[in-house]
């Protein structure tokens, strides 16, 4: 019987333009589990192909991408505090940026590579530049950051080194080598903050490509509260002021970009109120928060800034994760494809019944 | 390569938009040979898939799936078993029954309407009449009672029913089937993000992955506004239609379309098909099938039109095609710039961080 029953229920997923059947689409979405969850936009209808996805969700490795996201934006940072705090004598804060700089594209880079399906190939990606791939000119951001993150640690290891042997000359060309190619990363390093809002965006996943104009501003936080989070790690409390201010303001723009972003996303965003990247946004959120009160109630403590900074680092890797995962669900629903393009259509069709200029800005 | 930077200088013409000649704009000479495509006409398709496997067999195409528990892989939804295309399935026929209560199909479905027949309904389809065509269920080793042959249909467990239709119900039903490959887009988003340059535009106009400079980042994979490239699990390399490049060369149509008994995938030079293809499409109209129309044949669409393009009995999104693909680089220079502006701003917050000195 039940056989039979999923046989006749067949046609129904097809939908008709009329008749009991207008509502499949609502009816296939119950089915999936959503556990009553209030939506703030109704369910549309749509007709699909036995409701399976329509474009390819990413092959991108989990963690490996989200990890390569956090730790870019937390070495695009530490760059800048790395090469400000040695320039206003904040030693402490001076030696944490550079090494969670080179430590952070160091690792990224690694990941990014273990990322690859044919990882022993991965110098293919600096054959060309491409500016019409973000993976592309990523690429050629992260390698000379990474390279710049690097000396720019190597030499803040050796010139102590060098300084204990007697070679206080060869030291002291160490030193500027050093800072020049921190200044360097420093420069660089918003770039590598911010591109990765463009390798999500420009893809054909709706909800992270409808989100072009939000994503920068939400990783560009998420940057800020992990390279603040990290200075509040591992600098002194009398050095810490700088680190405390950026990751305070990184929280509360990735806080609040966030939730911009997933209400405007309107449908595209029901993938934020549910699963795991409804999870992973909860706990970012709580995160940043939590960390954010700590570092203004107590920066002043060694342990409680500490503390803070592991909150706020961990905000910032969670919202990653949770915008990856949010970008595979949204690939994987057809409604995600079907219902905006259609409205896309509908809306156009009308506005050339009346003669007026189109909405969608080139084509007609 | 020479239009990437004017790409960015606010006009992007080569980023989407009509292009009518984009392996010139990819910098092929002008001598290059025409632009050439698939027009697959669906209206004749009778889902043999004898395309998915001259595709499988010219290109090697490893078998698509590597789960050894589902042998058979059977998708359990229609005969469709292929379920999409991906890295190994380069063809990939569509196979829709669409079943609805009789009488409430409209023009726009093939159905009939006053009884007028319009679309591929034929009259007095196996009307499908519950209750299996007014037999009783019989035994195979019963004689029919008139003598003849036995009516197989009628031996199964509901007179033939065979859980198509509720008891009591008469329904019509339509077969859509559509044979679905890479669009060979005028703006492919896969060749635009691909970051080696394994991705390239051919000198007929097609886009065609190089297998040994492609290192699987998996970028081009959702990047394709139709999910049609995929990387393959077995080799780590992306994949897909290649319109038969090797096959092109050798002044040979491609191994679908040579396969295809119906005529269904036409191949040959994108203007002669775009114009068969308006012909086709009038006729049809010309003969009430109402619901015929064109897909991916626009210019001005949201990648500047397929190089692969359809004629589709119903809306695209039942075939598993986006209503109204757009590639994404055509937004490309907006994020850019949005990207940029946040990046000053990221590296202003860094410096203001340290406003004031040292307390
Ligand atoms: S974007 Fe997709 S459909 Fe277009 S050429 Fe690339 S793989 Fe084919």
């Amino acid at each position: 019987m039940t056989g039979h029953d999923a046989n006749t229920e067949l046609p129904e997923r097809f939908g008709h333009a009329e008749g009991r059947a207008n509502d499949r689409g609502s009816e296939k979405r119950r089915g999936r589990g959503r556990k009553g969850e209030q939506l703030q936009v109704p369910e549309a209808e749509f007709r699909s192909y036995y409701g399976r996805p329509i474009i390819k969700a990413p092959v991108w490795k989990n963690p490996d991408v989200p990890l390569y996201l956090f730790l870019g934006g937390l070495a695009a940072t530490s760059a800048g505090l790395g090469a400000l705090g040695g320039a206003t004598d904040r030693p402490t804060l001076r030696r944490t940026g550079r090494f969670a700089a080179a430590g952070g594209a160091i690792g990224g880079t690694v990941f990014l590579i273990h990322d690859l399906h044919r990882p022993a190939r991965f110098l293919h990606m600096l054959r060309v530049f491409k500016p019409t791939s973000p993976l592309s000119v990523g690429t050629w951001i992260l390698s000379p950051f990474a390279t710049f993150a690097a000396a720019t640690a190597a030499a803040e290891v050796a010139e102590p080194v060098l300084r204990r042997r007697g070679a206080t000359g060869l030291a002291r060309l160490l030193r500027r080598a050093g800072n020049a190619s921190g200044a360097a990363s420093a420069v660089i390093g918003p770039a590598l903050g911010t591109y990765t809002a463009v390798l999500f965006s420009n893809t054909a996943v709706p909800t992270w490509h409808e989100a072009h104009r939000h994503l920068p501003i939400v990783f560009a936080g998420s940057a800020a509260a992990a390279g603040g989070g990290m200075g509040l790690v591992g600098a002194s409390v009398r050095d810490n002021v700088p680190a405390a201010r950026l990751a305070v303001a990184g929280a509360a723009v990735e806080l609040a970009a966030g939730e911009v972003m997933e209400r405007q996303l309107g449908l595209l965003g029901d993938v934020y109120q549910k699963g795991r990247a409804h999870t992973l946004m909860r706990a970012s959120k709580a995160c940043l928060a939590a960390g954010a009160v700590g570092t203004v109630l107590g920066r002043k403590k060694r342990w409680s800034a500490a503390l803070s900074g592991l909150a706020l680092m961990a905000g910032s890797a969670l919202t990653r994760f949770g915008v990856f995962d949010a970008g595979i669900a949204s690939a994987n629903d057809p409604a995600h494809i079907v219902v905006p393009q259609r409205e896309r259509l509908e809306q156009r069709r009308s506005t050339m019944d009346q003669d007026v200029a189109p909405p969608d800005r080139t084509f007609a | 390569m020479t239009n990437l930077f004017d790409a960015f200088s606010g006009t992007a013409p080569s980023l989407s938009g009509p292009l009518p000649d984009p392996s010139t704009d990819a910098g092929w000479s002008g001598d290059h040979p025409k632009r050439v495509g698939f027009f697959t006409d669906t209206s004749v398709c009778i889902g043999c898939k004898a395309c998915e496997v001259a595709c499988k067999e010219w290109n090697l195409v490893p078998d698509d799936g590597t789960d050894a528990s589902d042998l058979y892989r059977l998708t359990g939804m229609s005969y469709d078993n292929t379920g999409d295309l991906g890295a190994s399935s380069w063809r990939h026929v569509a196979f829709i029954e669409d079943v609805r209560p009789h009488g409430t199909a409209t023009p726009a479905h093939g159905g009939q309407v006053g009884g007028q027949q319009t679309g591929f309904l034929p009259d007095g389809l196996p009307a499908v009449h519950g209750g299996g065509n007014g037999h009783t269920p019989r035994d195979a080793a019963t004689a029919p009672p008139d003598g003849g042959t036995v009516d197989l249909l009628a031996l199964l467990p509901d007179g033939g029913a065979h859980g198509q239709q509720t008891p009591d119900d008469e329904r019509d039903v339509r077969w859509l089937m559509s044979s679905d490959v890479c669009k060979h887009c005028t703006h492919a988003g896969c060749l635009d993000v691909c970051p080696t340059g394994a991705l390239f535009r051919t000198e007929y106009g097609t886009v065609v992955v190089q297998d040994d400079i492609c290192n699987g980042c998996g970028y081009c994979v959702p990047s394709c506004p139709y999910g049609v490239i995929d990387v393959r699990e077995s080799d780590g390399g992306a994949h897909k239609c290649t319109l038969c490049y090797d096959r092109l060369g050798e002044g040979l149509e491609p191994a679908c379309a040579k396969a295809c008994p119906t005529n269904s995938i036409q191949f040959g030079d994108l203007d002669e098909l775009q114009a068969a293809a308006d012909a086709r499409l009038a006729e049809l109209h010309g003969r009430g099938v109402q619901e015929a129309r064109l897909y991916g044949r626009d210019p001005d669409d949201g990648v500047g039109g397929d190089g692969a393009f359809f004629l589709l009995l119903d809306e695209p999104e039942v075939y598993g095609l986006p209503p109204d693909p757009i590639v994404t680089t055509r937004d490309l220079p907006e994020m850019w710039r949005n990207a940029a502006l946040t990046a000053v701003g990221l590296g202003a917050a860094v410096v203001a961080a340290f406003w004031g000195g040292r307390k």
